[in-house]
């Protein structure tokens, strides 16, 4: 086997570990800011899950008890969000900023005062986290030329929620395009009054919207806290809800080019991680620090519209009020 | 002439309302943050109490209840701005940062500088770095439609990633580990309050407050004059409040919203020279410390007006201050404590601002 696809391999294991997460947070927001809901919050809603998924599975030993307390966990933040913005009529923007914050916070404070251990919470056992999967047939197939050692090496291998993670591209896109409720949620993100009209409650379905972007997050959070990482650390989201937050964006709210995007941010974090160090034509060593900002870089270049446009749901972030 | 009596009334129920919401909404957030203390184990009325004292218990304390308090007003300002022109600048942290990076550049430079003229460069040259970093994100937003929002929050990334290259790599002093530049010469420090009060013959306790504070509460009488004295100021919160009334009323959105951005970040950079010439006296690895976003709780409770906005300055103030010396008393409570109270006020006093409106203005009533 050659370097060169090894390395290809390594390449493309990387960037859907690191999609994962993006993947799962983006689709939460899909459908929250597809019913009218700006969901700035994404990063809180990880945050809140990554901590109580890694508490959990800690003291439990289990990585399902993990995953069920940090979907939980986003859920009830995304709840809160759902209070704020669509009950109170508050600003969705600033709403989700505090979630932010306050997670932010709260997460460190209490994981310093429950674990000991510097705002981190211990470190996880093999059953208490999600460890690779051999996917049925990969060392037997491994060995069938061309196909064979692109099953093994890249599709084969990961964890159990990175499998999620690409499923759940097809179902939202079928929940959201195909069903009843699907049609509702995007017709309460482009004309809430007409939905309303119709006699479909605007508020319960938001709600829902927010349920199931709590439900995704949760997914996205635990993923970072119990199967990339065994332990939470402070702040471990690291701007991750953002990212998804501008995948989401550039891929214009639609789930597929939405995954594109996540892939895209994905890819370039890990072609960073690989130039660390590397001498390169014409710049020669780039400083650390500089090629770590390249997917900020990158989101601001996209968002700038120099590749497409990004049209938003017509509704979003105006709170309906029914006398309007 | 009852029809004006009535109008009066209404005007100061209104008014009264406007003042016990925010303390309303302010003891709702606390009592949310006494649940947390609960969870960690320890007693919130202590913990409040000592939180007070630590933040006003001694002249020193209150020398760095208002020397936590100048860098809010700064921050507080630059969000509320924005917030006027109906843009949410969360890049405060990323410009006040930038702002930290050219009075650093400034002060390194200006060897034998009479104080007076470096402190009147630093303040054009924070101002102008901090308006630099807003005018990008600010120009997308006006020119290409992409939200301020979000590029803002980039561009703190990216401020965060530049900065940490430049002291690693480019500003260090020589021969150290730690990521910060030399100190800088004596004649370009911006004087404490303490050292002032010395000269006129006054003794008051040991504090970095520093004149910074007075240019503050400057900045916030010319924001006031800015907003709603000149016409400009009126544009910009026409802008705000209906895009299409002011479009109707030939304002130019794209213009307006860079002019705001620019003030705004200008503000932002501005309070770097609180930290960086007032106190620390070299470039340190994040030495914002979270101003930018403690600014939009600012300048939420403070209902984007100055002078809310100089009382809420001094109320965070008092939290970090004070939160500090909690940290110190109760040690399973951290720093991050006062995060988590930032939070709970922007979320109460911001996104669930309307929630106990109504119940508060019926209590007014009766």
């Amino acid at each position: 086997m050659s370097d060169a696809f090894l390395f290809a391999a390594l390449l493309t294991a990387a960037t859907a570990r690191g999609a994962t997460p993006l993947v799962l947070a983006a689709l939460g927001g899909l459908f929250a800011e597809r019913a009218g809901v700006v969901d700035i919050g994404l990063e809180g809603k990880m945050l809140a899950s990554a901590f109580a998924a890694a508490a959990s599975a800690a003291i439990t030993g289990s990585a399902w008890i993990g995953l069920g307390a940090g979907i939980a966990a986003a859920v009830m933040v995304s709840l809160l969000h759902a209070f704020a913005c669509i009950t109170h009529h508050g600003n969705q923007v600033v709403s989700g900023m505090a979630l932010n914050i306050t997670l932010s916070g709260l997460t460190a404070v209490l994981g310093y005062a429950w674990f000991h251990e510097g705002s981190q919470t211990p470190l996880l056992g093999p059953g208490a986290r999600f460890g690779p999967i051999a996917l049925p047939g990969a060392t037997a197939l491994g060995n069938v030329p061309a196909l064979g050692p692109i099953y093994r090496e890249i599709v084969s291998g990961h964890n159990v929620l990175v499998y999620i993670a690409a499923a759940a591209v097809p179902v939202v896109a079928w929940i959201v395009y195909r069903t009843r409720f699907g049609l509702r949620l995007r017709a309460v993100g482009e004309s809430p009054g007409a939905v309303d009209t119709a006699g479909v409650s605007v508020a319960s379905t938001r709600y829902k919207a927010l349920v199931l972007s709590g439900v995704l997050c949760g997914l996205s959070g635990a993923y970072l806290s119990i199967a990339h990482h065994a332990s939470f650390i402070r702040d471990m989201s690291a701007g991750k809800g953002y990212l998804a937050l501008a995948a989401l964006i550039f891929g214009q709210w639609r789930p597929v080019p939405t995954l594109g995007a996540c892939l895209l941010f994905a890819f370039a974090d890990a072609v960073q991680a690989r130039l660390q160090g590397t001498e390169l034509p014409l710049v020669g060593v780039m400083p650390v620090q500089l090629v770590q900002a390249l997917p900020y870089v990158l989101t601001v270049l996209l968002l700038a519209g120099f590749v497409g446009r990004a049209v938003a749901p017509a509704a979003i972030g105006l709170p309906y009020v029914k006398e309007r | 002439m009852a029809a004006t009596g009535a109008a009066a009334l209404r005007f100061s129920r209104g008014s009264a309302a406007a003042v016990v919401l925010p303390l309303v909404n302010l003891g709702v957030a606390l009592v949310l943050s006494a649940g947390v203390v609960l969870a960690v184990g320890e007693n919130p009325g202590r913990a409040l109490w000592l939180l007070a004292s630590g933040a006003f218990g001694s002249a020193e304390a209150v020398g760095y209840t208002l020397y936590y308090a100048t860098s809010f007003v700064f921050t507080g300002l630059a969000v509320a701005v924005a917030f006027h022109a109906g843009l949410f600048n969360i890049g405060a942290e990323g410009q006040a940062y930038l702002g930290g990076l050219a009075v650093a550049l400034l002060c390194l430079g200006a060897h034998g500088w009479p104080t007076t003229l470096v402190v009147a460069a630093a303040v054009v040259v924070a101002a102008a770095a901090g308006a630099a970093w807003a005018f990008v994100p600010a120009w997308l937003q006006a020119r290409r439609g992409s939200h301020v929002v979000i590029t803002t929050i980039m561009f703190n990334f990216i401020a965060a990633a530049l900065m940490t290259h430049l002291l690693v790599n480019v500003l260090i002093k020589p021969g150290q580990q730690s990521p910060e530049t030399r100190e800088f010469a004596p004649s370009t420090w911006l004087p404490q309050l303490h050292e002032v009060a010395r000269a006129l013959g006054w003794e008051i306790g040991r504090s970095p407050v520093n004149l910074s504070l007075l240019l503050a509460l400057a900045a916030g009488a010319l924001v006031w004059l800015y907003l709603w004295r000149t016409r400009w100021g009126y544009e910009l919160r026409a802008l705000g409040h209906n895009r299409t009334a002011a479009v109707y009323g030939r304002i130019r959105p794209g213009r307006t919203i860079i002019v705001a951005m620019s003030i705004s970040g200008a503000l932002a950079g501005l309070m770097s020279l609180n930290e960086v010439m007032g106190v620390q006296h070299r470039l340190l690895l994040n030495f914002t410390g979270g101003a930018g976003y403690v600014g939009i709780a600012v300048a939420l409770m403070g209902r984007n007006h100055p002078v809310g906005i100089v009382l809420a300055a001094g109320l965070f103030g008092a939290l970090y201050q004070g939160g500090s010396e909690l940290s110190f008393d109760m040690p399973a409570l951290t720093r991050d404590m006062v995060v988590v109270i930032q939070g709970l006020i922007i979320l109460v006093c911001g996104a669930l601002e309307h929630a106990l409106r109504g119940p508060v203005e019926a209590l007014l009533r009766s």
